[in-house]
């Protein structure tokens, strides 16, 4: 018997990111620029299978994308017993940060989707030199939050199901039912508590609206990619980060929820390739 | 109308089986129309308008008639297509005691959407 083995293969490493270790889960594939893809609060990279699979990605770039510490199979720091997690800005950059470093990524381009698009705002601004471009998918640079977040860690509601039945409202209707309810089980898959971590960088410490004019899209071009049906990076909030990122490119994508990536990977890349096209031929 | 939810929802024996836990009356508002949904374990067992002041619900989710008609629609419009999508644009409203909703809000909001259009349906919400 033959085993039809996916592309990407997956390791652990240990990291050192602010003084603490990690051990953390990596996926890559492909050859060529690369493209550091961040996955969504409250899921992991699996959100990006379809990315690391298709040759005509893998052709050209070399597509990598790790589980946040506490995500996935990343293990949450020694002693994460002693306190409930929270994503910062700062504790976010270092670790993405940390990462390229440890890889030895040469200009890579950044591929965040929700949270991940808020931060490669935060990276653009700090360092536009190092990297080739950003392509925020679902990442506005604002949010108004619209619930309380208390409901997603408590004893008397599962968080896995509560996580799965606050995002089902971002995946758009249209969207095939096999990756609709995969792109959810990631969200049943969580730790207690970490969606709820997460959010706190996305709804209350990662405001960056006042910084995007600051942002330098000629050193560092900025892509916008965001779907229809998002309700939470909405396309209005999207066009309205893009109109404060000067030079920064959006597209909206028609048929598309918050989670373009796993929830419909086929109508996903026919928005995505002429983009990576274009970053593809921007001199390194 | 209102009735085909109780159809629709009893029939579906997976459904059903994920709301086991769930015996409660919620109340359902479209439009100026409120109307008092009681389950027992998952089944929909009454479905009624309200008459007395005194008619409540565990809790209540409400919008327009035109929002509700948007949300059946077989492919509703963005805004319109989840429950949790319509709270934040204020389409929709959500009072009264949250616990049992939160810990089963896929069923609710899929017993719900059972009264989405299908294929042979008329428009008659």
């Amino acid at each position: 018997m033959t085993i039809d083995f996916e592309p990407m293969t997956g390791r652990y490493f240990t990291l050192n990111s602010g003084g603490i270790e990690y051990r953390i889960y990596i996926e890559e594939a492909g050859s060529g620029i690369p493209l550091l893809c961040l996955h969504t609060a409250g899921s992991d990279a699996r959100q990006f299978r379809h990315i690391l699979a298709d040759p005509d990605i893998t052709g050209r770039f070399r597509v990598i994308a790790f589980d946040l510490p506490w995500h996935g199979k990343s293990n949450p720091p020694k002693g994460f017993r002693d306190s409930d997690y929270k994503l910062t800005v700062d504790g976010y950059k270092q670790i993405i940060s940390d990462v390229c470093f440890a890889l030895d990524l040469q200009s890579p381009v950044v591929m965040g989707c929700s949270m991940g698009g808020r931060i490669v705002c935060h990276l653009a601004l700090e360092n536009p030199a190092y990297f080739r471009a950003m392509v925020a998918l679902e990442g506005a640079d604002k949010l108004e939050p619209y619930y309380d977040l208390e409901w997603l860690h408590r004893p008397d509601v599962h968080g896995g199901e509560i996580q799965a039945a606050f995002v089902s409202s971002q995946v758009a209707p249209a969207s095939p039912n096999e990756y609709r309810w995969e792109t959810l089980w990631h969200y049943m898959q969580g730790g207690p508590g970490v969606f709820k971590g997460d959010l706190h960088f996305y709804w209350l410490d990662g405001d960056f609206d006042e910084r995007s004019p600051q942002i330098n899209t000629k050193a560092c071009p900025i892509y916008l990619m965001s779907g229809e049906y998002d309700c939470s990076c909405t396309p209005e909030r999207t066009l309205e980060t893009a109109s404060r990122i000067k030079g920064s490119k959006v597209t909206i994508m028609q048929g598309i929820g918050h989670f373009p990536m796993s929830e419909n990977p086929a109508l996903f890349k026919t928005y995505l390739m002429p983009i990576l096209s274009e970053i593809a031929n921007i001199p390194a | 109308m209102i009735d085909k939810m109780q159809t629709r929802v009893n029939a579906d024996a997976r459904l059903v089986h994920r709301g086991r836990w769930v015996t409660l009356t919620f109340l359902l508002g479209i439009g100026n129309d409120d109307y008092l949904i009681g389950i027992v374990a998952g089944k929909i067992t009454t479905i009624r308008r309200r008459h007395l002041a005194t008619d409540t619900g565990e809790f209540s989710i409400r919008a327009s008639a035109k929002s509700w008609a948007k949300h059946w629609q077989a492919v509703p419009p963005r805004d319109y297509h989840d429950i949790f999508a319509m709270l934040p644009k204020q389409i929709a409203k959500i009072d009264g005691r949250l616990e049992s909703l939160m810990q089963n809000l896929q069923y609710f909001k899929d017993i719900i959407a059972k009264m989405r259009t299908e294929e042979g349906d008329t428009n008659d919400h």
